[in-house]
This record gives C-alpha cells, sequence and structure tokens, in this order.
C-alpha cells in the first residue's frame, strides 16, 4: 500500500506543485494564469515532440536529461515522500542521497558543456558554483540529525527526532528554514535564478537546457519540479512523521501547499539577488546549519 | 564669419552657409567644442563628384544652432580626426567614411556603422569584420545576437568577459538598414509621412514630428496654435506610454513580477487613449504635414484626462513600492554607471544623458511647438545607473501627464480655416527640425538644390547612445547586460535607418 501512494504522490505531486506556484503568481499578478495542471500538460506535450539534436553535440548532450532525471528518482526512494517510511533504506543512505542528486546535476552540467555553446557554458558555470554552496549546509543539518537519532538513514534518523526538548524543537526549526531556501536554489527560483527569464545572459538553470527539446526538456522539466518537492517532503516529515498515515499524507499535501504559496509570494514581490548577491544569499544556508548543529550540541552537552 | 546662426525650424539660403576650407573648417568646429557647444549633426551631401560636408554645432544654452560647411573635392578626401579632440565625434565621422569614404586620418575606432548597400567601400563586409579582441586564456568572447531570445530587433553584441565580469563591449548594427534616409528623398510630402512614421517602430509620434516640422518650415507653413497643441500631447502620451513599458520591462528583468504586471497593463491604457483618438495605439496616421489628420475634440480631451489620471494612480502606487523595494533597489543602484564626463564627452542625449546630470532636453533648449509658448522644465538626475534611468522615466512620466493636463485646458475648439497652400519645396536650402522624442533628440534636416534634389538626414538619439550602453556595462557582471540595456532601450532601427 505504501509503495503505491508513494509512487502516485511521486507522479502527481511535482506537477501540481510546479502548477500551483504559477497560480499563486498569477493571482498576484492579477492575471487569469495558467491552469493547475498545465505543468503536466506541458509534460505530455514535450513528450509527443520529436528532438532537435545539435549537430555539434555528443552522446553527452542526450544521456545528461536522462541521468538527471533518473538520479533524482533514484534519491526520491530514500526520502519519506508524502508518506511516513521512505521506499528503501539503508543505515548511510544520506550520503548516497545527496551524491546521486550530485550526480544529476554533474550530467547536466556536462551536457550543457556538449553544446559549446558560451551561454550554456556560463549557465553550467553557475550551476556548479551555487551548487557548492547546498552541499556542506546539506551535509551539517543531516550529520546534525544523525546526531540526534543515532541512525544513519534518512528516514529512521527522521523519524528518531523527538520534540521533546527544546533543542531538538530550534534545530528542526532551523532545519525546515534551510530546506525552504534549498527549495529555492535547488528548484532555480527567484531570488536565485528567474524560471520565467528570456534572458540568456542572466539565467543558470534555464540558460543549462536552451537546447533540449522535447522529450529530454520533458524529463528535465519533471526532475525540478520533482527535486523542490524532495525538499518539501523533508519538511514534512520532520513535523509528521510521527504522526499516523492519514497526518503525514495530509501534512506532506499541506506543506506542498504553504511552500507553493511562500514560493509564488516570493516570486511576485522580490526582485531576483544579483548574480554576485547569490553566493552572500546560499551562505546563509551553511550559516542555519552551523546553528543547528551547535544547538545539537549544546543539547546533548546538557545531557537531554 | 565662420557659421551661421540658426534655430531650430527655421529654413536658410544655402548661399548664407559659409564655404571654409578644411583648415577654418577644423578649427570651427575645435573652437565651438572649446566655448561648450555641442555637436547636433555632422553628415555630407553629394554635389556631383565633390561632397559638401555640413556641421550643425548647437549651442543650447542661447538655443542657437551654427552652421557651417566644407567642400572635400574629389581626390583630396581626407582631413584630421576630429574624434581625437573630442570623442562626440565618433559615429558621425565613421558615418561620414562608410557613406562618402571621406578619411579621418588617426581616427582610433574607424569601423563601419551599418554596413549599407550604398557604403562608399562595397568590399568591406560584415562577415569578415575583425572583432576587437584580446588575446588571453582567461578573457573570453561571448557573442550575442543578431538573433536574440526575446522579441527583439537584430544586432550583434560581442564581449570580452573575464568570468562573469565585462571587460568589454563591442556593438555591431547595421540589420534593419532599410535606406530610410533615401527614401526621404523622393516621392510626394504626404506618402513619406508614412514613411517617417516607421523610421523607429516605438518613436512614431517623435520622428513623424520632426517630419512634420522639418516640412513646414521647407514650405514656409505655420501651423496653428491648436495643431501645435494636439502634437504637444501626442508626444507626450507617446512619451508616457513608452516610459510606463520601459519600467515595466525593467522590473520584469530584475524578475519583480509585480512591477512588470501593473506597468504592462497602465501601458495599455495609454495606448488604446491614443487608439480612441487616431484609430492607432501608436499614433501611427496621427500626424500629418500642416494640420493633423485627426482633432483631440472635448471629448477625447476628457477620455485623456480620465485615463491619465486612472494611470498616474496607478503608477504613483507601483513606483513608490517599486523604488522602497530593498530588493529591486539592490539591482538598480551602482549598476551600469555612465558618468556625466563621459556623458558630455562621447554627446550622449536624450534621457539617458539626463540621468547622467547632463541638462539636455530639446523642448527646453531649442523649443518647438507649443513649447515654446509652454515650456518644459528639464528633469536631471545625477548618478548616472540604472536607477537613475529607471527613476527619471517615473518622473517624466509626471512631468508629461502634469504637462497634458495644462495644455488640455488651452484648447479652444476653433474651427480651423484652410488656406490652399503651395506644396513647393524651394530649392537651395538647409532646414533643420529639432524634436525631443521620448528617447531624446531627434534632428531631421534636409538641404535641397536647384535640380530638385533633397538630401535628408536622420539623426535618432540612437545613434549617439549606443555607445553610452557600452561604456555603462564595463566592469558590470555579464548578467545585469540586459538590465543595461533595458534601461537605454536604444532603436536597432532608428540607428540602422
Amino acid at each position: 500500500m505504501h509503495i503505491i501512494i508513494s509512487i502516485f504522490m511521486i507522479l502527481t505531486v511535482p506537477f501540481l506543485f510546479a502548477g500551483l506556484i504559477n497560480v499563486v503568481k498569477s493571482y498576484w499578478a492579477g492575471r487569469m494564469g495558467p491552469s493547475l495542471f498545465q505543468p503536466f500538460y506541458d509534460f505530455i506535450k514535450l513528450l509527443k515532440k520529436s528532438e532537435a539534436i545539435g549537430r555539434r553535440t555528443t552522446e553527452i548532450f542526450s544521456l545528461g536529461p536522462v541521468i538527471y532525471l533518473s538520479s533524482v528518482l533514484t534519491a526520491v526512494l530514500f526520502v519519506p515522500f508524502g508518506f511516513n517510511r521512505s521506499l528503501f533504506s539503508f543505515s548511510g543512505d544520506f550520503i548516497f542521497f545527496a551524491y546521486i542528486m550530485a550526480m544529476g546535476n554533474f550530467f547536466m552540467i556536462l551536457s550543457a558543456m556538449d553544446t559549446g555553446s558560451s551561454f550554456e557554458g556560463m549557465g553550467a558555470s553557475r550551476e556548479a558554483v551555487f551548487s557548492l554552496f547546498i552541499e556542506p549546509a546539506l551535509f551539517i543539518i543531516l550529520a546534525s540529525f544523525i546526531y540526534l537519532s543515532g541512525k544513519t538513514s534518512i528516514s529512521s534518523m527522521i523519524s528518531a527526532l523527538n520534540f521533546t526538548n527544546s533543542y531538538t524543537i530550534v534545530a528542526s526549526i532551523l532545519a525546515i528554514l534551510a530546506f525552504f531556501i534549498m527549495i529555492l536554489s535547488e528548484g532555480k527560483r527567484v531570488p536565485v535564478d528567474d524560471p520565467n527569464t528570456h534572458l540568456e545572459l542572466t539565467m543558470i538553470h534555464e540558460v543549462m537546457v536552451l537546447d533540449h527539446s522535447g522529450a529530454s526538456l520533458a524529463f528535465v522539466n519533471y526532475a525540478t519540479y520533482l527535486k523542490m518537492t524532495i525538499f518539501n517532503a523533508l519538511i514534512s516529515s520532520v513535523i509528521f512523521i510521527e504522526s499516523g498515515i492519514f497526518y503525514s499524507i495530509a501534512g506532506f499535501l499541506a506543506v506542498n501547499v504553504l511552500s507553493a504559496f511562500l514560493v509564488g509570494t516570493l516570486e511576485s514581490t522580490l526582485a531576483r539577488f544579483r548574480m554576485s548577491h547569490i553566493p552572500q544569499f546560499l551562505l546563509l544556508l551553511i550559516g542555519i546549519a552551523i546553528f543547528i548543529i551547535s544547538s545539537v550540541l549544546m543539547g546533548r552537552q546538557r545531557g537531554i | 564669419m565662420e557659421s551661421v546662426k540658426l534655430r531650430n525650424q527655421q529654413k536658410i539660403e544655402k548661399r548664407m552657409i559659409p564655404d571654409l576650407n578644411i583648415g577654418q573648417f577644423i578649427d570651427f568646429a575645435k573652437k565651438s567644442i572649446d566655448s561648450s557647444l555641442r555637436c547636433l549633426l555632422f553628415f555630407g551631401v553629394k554635389e556631383k563628384d565633390n561632397v559638401r560636408v555640413y556641421l550643425a554645432m548647437s549651442d543650447d544654452s542661447n538655443s542657437i544652432i551654427h552652421l557651417s560647411s566644407v567642400l572635400f573635392e574629389k581626390g583630396s578626401n581626407k582631413y584630421e580626426s576630429l574624434t581625437n579632440y573630442h570623442p562626440s565625434f565618433n559615429m558621425f565621422e565613421r558615418e561620414l567614411y562608410e557613406d562618402f569614404g571621406i578619411l579621418p586620418e588617426n581616427h582610433p575606432f574607424l569601423k563601419c556603422v551599418r554596413y549599407p548597400h550604398e557604403r562608399h567601400d562595397k568590399s568591406n563586409i560584415i562577415h569578415d569584420y575583425p572583432f576587437y579582441d584580446i588575446n588571453s586564456e582567461e578573457v573570453h568572447q561571448v557573442a550575442v545576437g543578431p538573433v536574440h531570445a526575446g522579441v527583439i530587433e537584430p544586432g550583434h553584441f560581442r564581449f570580452l568577459c573575464a568570468g562573469e565580469k565585462i571587460l568589454h563591449l563591442e556593438i555591431q548594427l547595421g540589420y534593419q538598414h532599410r535606406g530610410i534616409e533615401r527614401m526621404m528623398e523622393r516621392g510626394s510630402i504626404f506618402r513619406k509621412m508614412q514613411t517617417a512614421e516607421s523610421i523607429a517602430g516605438d518613436t512614431v509620434i517623435g520622428h513623424g514630428y520632426a517630419y512634420v516640422q522639418l516640412m513646414e518650415s521647407l514650405l514656409g507653413f505655420d501651423a496653428t496654435n491648436e495643431t501645435l497643441l494636439e502634437r504637444a500631447v501626442a508626444l507626450e502620451m507617446e512619451r508616457i506610454a513608452v516610459h510606463v513599458g520601459d519600467i515595466g520591462a525593467i522590473a520584469n528583468d530584475v524578475a519583480y513580477m509585480i512591477g512588470n504586471a501593473v506597468s504592462g497593463a497602465n501601458r495599455t491604457y495609454v495606448i488604446n487613449t491614443m487608439l480612441a483618438i487616431c484609430g492607432s495605439r501608436f499614433g501611427r496616421g496621427f500626424l500629418n504635414v500642416c494640420r493633423n489628420n485627426f482633432r483631440i475634440d472635448s471629448e477625447k480631451r476628457e477620455l485623456i484626462r480620465k485615463n491619465l489620471r486612472m494611470v498616474r494612480e496607478n503608477m504613483e502606487l507601483l513606483c513608490e513600492e517599486m523604488f522602497d523595494s530593498p530588493s529591486v533597489l539592490s539591482r538598480l543602484e551602482n549598476t551600469g554607471i555612465v558618468t556625466v564626463k563621459q556623458a558630455q564627452e562621447c554627446g550622449f542625449t536624450g534621457m539617458a544623458a539626463r540621468a547622467s546630470g547632463l541638462k539636455i532636453d530639446s523642448r527646453a533648449d531649442h523649443p518647438f511647438g507649443a513649447y515654446k509658448k509652454y515650456p518644459v522644465h528639464t528633469l536631471t538626475l545625477d548618478t548616472g545607473d540604472v536607477f537613475a534611468r529607471a527613476y527619471l522615466r517615473y518622473i517624466e512620466i509626471q512631468q508629461s501627464m502634469n504637462y497634458i493636463d495644462e495644455i488640455l485646458t488651452l484648447f479652444k475648439d476653433e474651427t480651423e480655416k484652410r488656406e490652399n497652400t503651395k506644396l513647393n519645396i524651394p530649392e537651395n536650402v538647409f532646414a533643420l527640425s529639432i524634436v525631443e522624442g521620448w528617447r531624446g533628440e531627434t534632428v531631421h534636416a534636409a538641404v535641397t538644390d536647384e535640380e530638385g534634389n533633397v538630401r535628408y538626414k536622420i539623426k535618432d538619439p540612437s545613434f549617439t547612445n549606443w555607445f553610452a550602453l557600452a561604456l555603462s556595462v564595463r566592469g558590470n557582471g555579464i548578467s545585469d547586460f540586459p538590465l543595461c540595456n533595458k534601461s537605454f532601450n536604444l532603436s536597432y532601427c532608428g540607428n540602422d535607418l
């Protein structure tokens, strides 16, 4: 049962999440806006289309999006996605989780550079730099969870969190904030990147997929939506994993709605940061992570 | 007598214009620059095998234009470049070289302007043009265009970047060349009206007005006060519409979505008002030589007032919010700075120059039409960054709205007496017309000879201001280029003609 629910969630929630962000954005802009299901329609449309592949590209170019999607799909199996348990888990899977995602990114970067276009090279270098800032933060946060729970798989370390002492609560709230910033950064949303821009010189993620079309583009889009919902899933599992099945599913959906609302509102009211200020924003993540681990360590020292 | 004085909208006999030799001519140019005059026009006219070059220097504080000329005979077409003396001659000298092969010796960067079909040296083609390059491992080139991602005109941009930082930008235009100046030289006066309106699609009224004014001064026709008021309303409406649209475009480039949404909606109100006046949202067909095709009667005046009041309320709400938002300001401030010294030396005009603190506004400097009786005050800001150019747009919108409000009360709805005017373009005259379009100083000039040939010269503010964009992006991140570009919003076809 829980396999079916999880797979169903993995297939549907990312599209609805992306659709909901657009609905929120059109609400703020006073527009009618696209349908909630538009990202899904686009996905189907792109799958039906044929691909245009540059003559100077190699296999890496077409391989990139496939590896990207499969790596994110693999990573999602280790996160409690809309359920209080992940589909797979083994001890130490958090390292696998982080690096399988990084591998997907790596192949997307390669595939962008494979086109030989100066824009895509620029986008790839930006992507590489900005994903650098996420990794240490993610590891510090997961390490503090391990320290709290004594478990080393994502699913079990989160379920071992108990909100009986203030240090854990502080750590959890900060972790939720960090995961939300990761949604913005990994999903390439405002203020880090602008998903709606047409300006090839300012784009990060969009410029990397400039040459991809058809099914490849569909894969990349789906994988990016899925990535954002992975962080939603982490947020909801930190809060709801202890409650029953019904609450964890409802909680997951509620977190998705709330986070779509926040992302959409941020995108409507905030300008994008200047490229040179983005690292400062992302360094905030590492700052938060350090706060998390210090509160966890303090809690330990006091013997709680 | 080195030069002859004339004013905006004035025609003079060609024999009144001094015929200097090259040495005197260069002296005149240098002396004018020294007495802080500004190069307005510098262009050639074919006289059989020879080329006569006219130089119009503008004295902004006295509203006077100093005009002089020199004849370059076939075979002796060389002179010492003026660009080294004052960089504002740069574009004009390059254009002169391209069109007539008159070589400015020691010109620092003598590249072609637009590679037109009638260029002097046909072997010079765009395919093997050597772009400025730096030999370095670290510095890389980024080539953008001529086909762009957005729905914009074609132009090629070549960046030299060290990482994300722009060291140098070279702009190569000319893809939009249509031979407009040639087209303006023959055909009926009324037929050419449509051509004049198409010089730059976003400055329909600006260029149309400059054409109408030039033709009227050639014909010696004085338009009625009412007609002039209507033209001023149209010109200011165009300014409001484009400025509102540009604020939205700047907001869009920094991903400030509400700014884009609100401005887009309000621009539509303004251009739809224009639609109600003359049947075209961009004001095509509104102007005509001698009298306008459409009247602004009391009903339309009420509509303009009503719509502009609404747009004003909305834009004030938006801009107070937008220019107060830290995230927007951090993108706009200190981005793409053009200093007042650069603006002055390179001869930038219009809004871009005013944002750097240069006091240039032809409505005040060389008043024309309704602006003679009802003057406007030149607005300037002094930081010269993207913020200044965006904020200047906002205060110019308010100024234009006040101005329209004011002059709308002056209409008397008089029935116009129609007189038969002879549509004869006089021989052997020089006439000049300056209009402050939304982008800046729009200059049209015509020179006629005894055989009825006309040489028509057009100067869009983009012609000089493109270099401002190249200067502004130096040292900025390449990701800020689209923002700088949008803050100038220059015309490709206005430059390419």
